[in-house]
């Protein structure tokens, strides 16, 4: 039997073991592996047949230059930025409102809300872009119908000059209720005495939320931010369910569309894995930068 | 199953809730929470609707008139090729369950040894658990595929299985839950008492850690589920896919085949039921405090 020290030793890296497997495998060495495919290409020598013609070879950074002067890959970031510009500041703007509506607690219809706005979290995104997707064609939107009946003509949301807002409907949907559930339980932690004093001398509820209760959220406000920036980045789901029902929508709407192409439609794996690289890498720069930004302890090591 | 014996004690996430003082309700707040959920009703009441149509009303009737076949459509929907939706709701359920259980343990175990030993490599392993929460899981698709294809692992379930097992952010929660719920003193007097390490983690810790490790058992489930982008490069046997990737397969035959829209809509319907019902049973689980760690600092 080993001595209580030298079990107390070994013990840690025991338990770590199967994360830190599991974490080589597959997140560490994918990521190398695309690192290292990208700056990979295949030379053909000849007619490229038979064993040997084509061989695979260093390519230094030509399949990066490729990717950014690809005249998709542009059009599709400043997509899935305008997207995130859109996406981001509503659903969370909604999901604080509804927070501090709910912790207001002068309704009698919190739980019943409260459930209700949380229930599209349990809707896959694929799920989700199928229902809106229904509900956009102008024969099934009842909104077509109500702005029929006004004597108004719906504009179609699956064309080219809305589709963009279609596919953040679908994002806002189903992430407004489950940054709501983060916020309301950091509401609810917020002791009393924090702004009872303050009820007392007459500050309204609206001064008391943006006073007290949103500052002391920060933190949470911080990891939602951050949360819904690294989803928004890789938006797929959404886009590839619309394809069938619209037109509008490209092979390489997003990035992340574009990987996929390039990988299995037109089997560039080195390109595929150079633009990988490059959003993996803006995903990391724009969230730690965000976090250095606002000089968040969020992820705090506290011991 | 641990989810059936629900704990006495509130999740250490929750907070204890303070007292609700009796307030005036305000018709402004009740009317703008009614519009959020009427928003969040909205698609699924159509989907409820929906799938009672026929596939000759379904384009053709007003959207909210419900009608009657909702069951010719769920045994419509059961016959396409042998009951090929209900394989899809299985695998779903498969790689949810088995991936989210196994993610959890690997969590607990990794969270409980940050928050509860010191050794060398601590701070280099923690700081990798906080790199990995940056990097966008979906980006790691393709060239995890690339790599599982070197070794014949795609088209499996352990494709889609073992990428799902690590989750850096389950191991960031459990390290939380692990320091604020399991005392020094119980692992000392466990290691007086003659237990071993894992016996203290197995015995003592886990028991503590419980409702936290629901938690992160259910976000795991709901992130498994949900999944999309894995699957659907992973996988080229349709009777391997999950739900998720399933419908969206029999969407793009609806192109073709308007009559199947029926089945692509019913299909969604029943698909949200599971998630919906462990929504609504688990509901004291679902108050994460994403903040937990910094407000502790």
């Amino acid at each position: 039997m080993a001595s209580t020290s030298r079990r107390r030793a070994g013990a840690p890296y025991l338990f770590l073991t199967p994360a830190l497997v599991l974490f080589a495998a597959f997140l560490a060495a994918p990521i190398g592996y695309a690192v290292y495919l990208s700056l990979r290409r295949v030379r053909v020598s000849g007619l490229g047949l038979g064993k040997g013609a084509r061989t695979e070879v260093w390519a230094g950074l030509t399949n990066y230059a490729r990717s950014l002067t690809d005249p998709e890959f542009v059009p599709s970031v400043l997509r899935v930025g305008a997207y995130g510009l859109i996406v981001v500041p509503v659903m969370l703007g909604l999901a604080l409102v509804l927070a501090l509506l709910l912790d207001a607690g002068r309704t009698r219809v919190g739980t019943f809300t409260r459930t209700a706005i949380f229930l599209p979290y349990a809707v896959p995104a694929v799920i989700a872009s199928l229902l809106w997707g229904f509900l956009y064609l102008p024969r099934v939107s009842p909104i077509v119908d109500v702005l029929g009946g006004v004597g108004i003509t719906a504009p179609d949301a699956l064309s080219s000059s809305w589709v963009l807002y279609a596919v953040a409907n679908i994002a806002i949907w189903g992430g407004t209720g489950f940054n709501m559930i983060v916020l309301y339980t950091a509401l609810r932690a917020i002791p009393t005495d924090l702004f009872e004093a303050a009820r007392i001398d007459g500050a309204s509820d609206i001064q008391i939320a943006l006073r007290i209760k949103v500052p002391v959220i920060g933190p949470s406000l911080v990891m939602t931010f951050l949360f819904s920036l690294i989803a928004t980045l890789q938006v797929f789901a959404e886009p590839m369910t619309l394809r069938p029902l619209s037109n509008t929508i490209s092979t390489t709407w997003t990035p992340l569309m574009k990987v996929y192409r390039d990988a299995f439609v037109r089997n560039d794996i080195y390109a595929a894995a150079a633009t990988s690289v490059i959003i993996a890498a803006a995903t990391f720069v724009l969230s730690y930068g965000f976090l250095k930004l606002v000089g968040s302890r969020a992820f705090s090591q506290e011991n | 199953m641990a989810v059936t014996t629900v704990p006495v004690a509130a999740p250490p996430a929750a907070p204890a809730e303070r007292e609700r003082p009796r307030r005036r309700t305000s018709p402004t707040a009740t009317v703008l929470l009614l519009l959020g959920a009427a928003y969040c009703l909205l698609p699924v009441l159509w989907v409820v609707i929906a799938s009672t149509k026929s596939a000759s009303e379904l384009f053709n009737t007003f959207t909210f008139t419900p009608s009657v076949h909702l069951f010719d459509n769920i045994a419509f929907l059961s016959d396409y090729r042998d009951g090929l939706y209900w394989r899809w709701m299985v695998n779903s359920g498969i790689f949810a369950g088995v991936g989210a259980a196994a993610s959890t343990l690997v969590s607990a175990m990794a969270g409980f040894a940050l928050a509860k030993y010191d050794f060398r490599g601590k701070a280099l392993a923690f700081n990798l658990v906080l790199a990995g929460v940056l990097v966008p899981s979906v980006i790691l698709a393709v060239p995890q595929y690339l790599l599982l294809a070197k070794v014949g692992m795609t088209n499996t379930y352990w494709s889609v299985l073992l990428p799902s097992m690590i989750s850096p952010y389950g191991i960031y929660l459990c390290r939380i839950f692990a320091a604020a719920t399991v005392p020094n003193e119980v692992l000392e007097a466990a290691r007086m008492d003659g237990a071993g390490d894992w016996r203290a983690f197995v015995r003592v810790a886990l028991p503590m850690m419980r409702s936290g490790l629901v938690t992160v058992f259910l976000f795991q489930f709901v992130a498994i589920w949900n999944n999309y982008m894995l699957p659907f490069i992973m996988l080229g046997d349709d009777r391997l896919f999950p739900v998720t990737v399933g419908l969206s397969g029999l969407l793009n035959q609806g192109a073709t085949q308007p009559a199947m829209y029926t089945s692509v809509v019913t299909g969604a319907l029943l698909s949200i039921v599971p998630l919906v019902v462990l929504f609504l049973t688990l509901q004291r689980y679902w108050r994460v405090d994403l903040g937990a760690g910094a407000v502790k600092a």
